[in-house]
């Protein structure tokens, strides 16, 4: 193992970083707008947009996310006239933005059922209770179920985001210079893939070790109740005996 | 005495001839791309095909062994060669001074000049130099000079390359800062991204490019730009081969030379590349 090659290889991986978290966060933020639709539309009780939403999880859910990249850069690239004509080449033209869409298509569908599990899981009691006391429709929504949906979804959320960001490394497929881009062209380069994707994978777990971190912290900051009071509990127990 | 004696002489004698009939009778790897047409493909039936699957199977008749070609992306092909997952590497690969660091090669079996693949309506079908030859390693100069006319025309423009290639050392070293270089995984990947119109060129060897053009998707498509070869080109395609492994090495030398000869690898040539691409010797 030769740490001085591998130091340089870390540095120069540096330069991925950027877009790896990119691609991460820009998908990752469209996907959760697409996610809450998708959930609302779950639940929405309205047969056609219920159909839609379970078949569109079906299908993204259960297709790899490499055969899904391949179809929206590759394959729509073969209709170029039509996307052409209808405005959209210009986006379609773009590798950035067919790994995006991906992503993002990829990360809605899967997110949705984090979501829906979460607003499911608010008991009934407290949506009864805030009705009681006259909040009704968005304020309802806004105060009460979300908040709680949000708490409960949080650690299922934050593994997507991790598998977001690993999966992002497909983007180099579609020339995407990210972090396993990069990994792969110095082993072009140099012909020693063990230290560089040793050096590659130590990136992902930085990024992700970070990501858990910040998770972690707003978990926290969301669940008040769960905080164990430190100072008064012993007190507590003492005057029980 | 006597007794131990013939013994040991009768072992040593069927030492000998299994050790012979091993070298003889030996099952030899060979990695190849499958995505690199018409050098190795896969074909209709899913089975490889192309100029080296026929030249591996004359070469392996020469040399008395039973060959298996089999199939590994370019990106992890030495790697995977020095973790001796195969003996042999036949996939267009260039004999590089950087490759010779961790590998050795057998040959060359073949010699191809770089070219752009553009289409007829653009540009860059105007490109200078096309059908002059230069050599990178021999007239430096004036093959440089020959570059620099033809990146006037690539300013602001994409090319794609095959990523892990000579091309695409080729790409960073004379196109950076002109033009915006992308690496693909293969050379079918680029080519369908010409197509797509997502990239306004291809920098890739001239037979992979005459492959291309023998698709009808791409009849409105042209070889253009200077022939190189030579210099960070290498020095021919040739068979990679772990170092150390001498006796193999020295076995497909034999076996390229005797092909080279009799005109097999012209005649292979000939029927993929359309072109004659034996190395001079």
């Amino acid at each position: 193992m030769d740490f001085g090659f591998m130091w340089d290889t870390f540095l120069q991986l540096l330069s991925g970083i950027p877009l790896t978290l990119n691609l991460s966060f820009t998908s990752v933020a469209f996907g959760a707008v697409l996610a809450m639709v998708l959930a609302l539309m779950r639940m929405s009780g309205i047969r056609a947009l219920d159909g839609f939403a379970r078949a569109y999880v079906f299908v993204f859910r259960g297709t790899p996310l490499l055969v899904q990249i391949f179809l929206i850069y590759y394959g729509l690239g073969q209709f170029r006239p039509t996307l052409q004509e209808w405005g959209l080449w210009v986006f379609f033209r773009e590798p950035y933005w067919c790994a995006i869409l991906a992503l993002t298509l990829n990360t809605g569908a899967y997110a949705s059922e984090i979501i829906r599990g979460g607003l499911q899981s608010v008991p009934h009691q407290q949506v009864e209770a805030a009705k009681a006391c006259g909040m009704s429709g968005f304020l309802l929504f806004r105060r009460i179920v979300f908040p709680i949906a949000v708490r409960q979804a949080l650690p299922a959320y934050g593994s997507e985001i991790i598998l977001m960001v690993k999966a992002t490394s497909l983007a180099s497929i579609i020339t995407m210079m990210e972090v396993t881009g990069l990994a792969a062209k110095i082993i072009s380069q140099t012909f020693r893939a063990v230290e560089v994707f040793i050096v590659a994978g130590l990136i992902y777990l930085i990024l992700n070790f970070a990501i858990t971190r910040i998770i972690m912290a707003f978990e926290w900051w969301l669940s008040p109740h769960l905080r164990r009071p430190s100072t008064v509990e012993p007190r507590l127990e003492a005057a029980h005996v | 005495m006597n007794f131990i004696k013939t013994v040991s002489l009768a072992l040593l004698g069927s030492t000998l001839a299994i050790g012979g009939a091993a070298a003889q009778g030996k099952t030899v790897k060979i990695a190849t791309e499958g995505a690199y047409a018409p050098w190795n493909f896969t074909g209709a039936g899913g089975k490889l095909e192309g100029f080296e699957i026929d030249l591996a199977n004359d070469l392996c008749g020469r040399m008395k062994v039973t060959c298996e070609v089999v199939a590994q992306d370019w990106d992890g092909i030495i790697p995977a060669l020095n973790a001796k997952k195969y003996d042999a590497i036949m996939a267009g690969m260039s004999i590089t001074d950087d490759r010779k660091k961790v590998i050795d090669f057998a040959g060359p079996y073949a010699n191809s000049p770089n070219g752009f693949l553009v289409a007829k309506n653009s540009p860059l079908a105007k490109m200078p130099g096309t059908g002059e030859a230069y050599n990178l390693g021999t007239q430096k100069a004036a093959a440089e000079k020959a570059i620099e006319a033809s990146k006037a025309l690539l300013k602001g423009k994409t090319v794609g390359v095959q990523g892990s290639t000579i091309h695409s050392n080729f790409a960073d070293k004379y196109l950076k800062g002109t033009a915006e270089v992308r690496e693909y995984k293969s050379t079918e990947a680029h080519d369908l991204d010409l197509a797509a119109g997502r990239i306004d060129a291809v920098l890739a060897d001239a037979t992979a490019i005459i492959g291309t053009l023998e698709k009808p998707e791409f009849k409105d498509y042209a070889l253009v730009g200077p022939s190189i070869t030579g210099g960070m080109l290498g020095s021919g395609v040739g068979v990679g081969v772990r170092k150390g492994d001498q006796e193999l090495k020295k076995s497909f030398d034999e076996a390229i030379q005797a092909a080279i000869k009799d005109g097999t690898v012209k005649k292979l040539s000939l029927k993929w590349f359309k072109i004659d691409t034996t190395p001079s010797t």
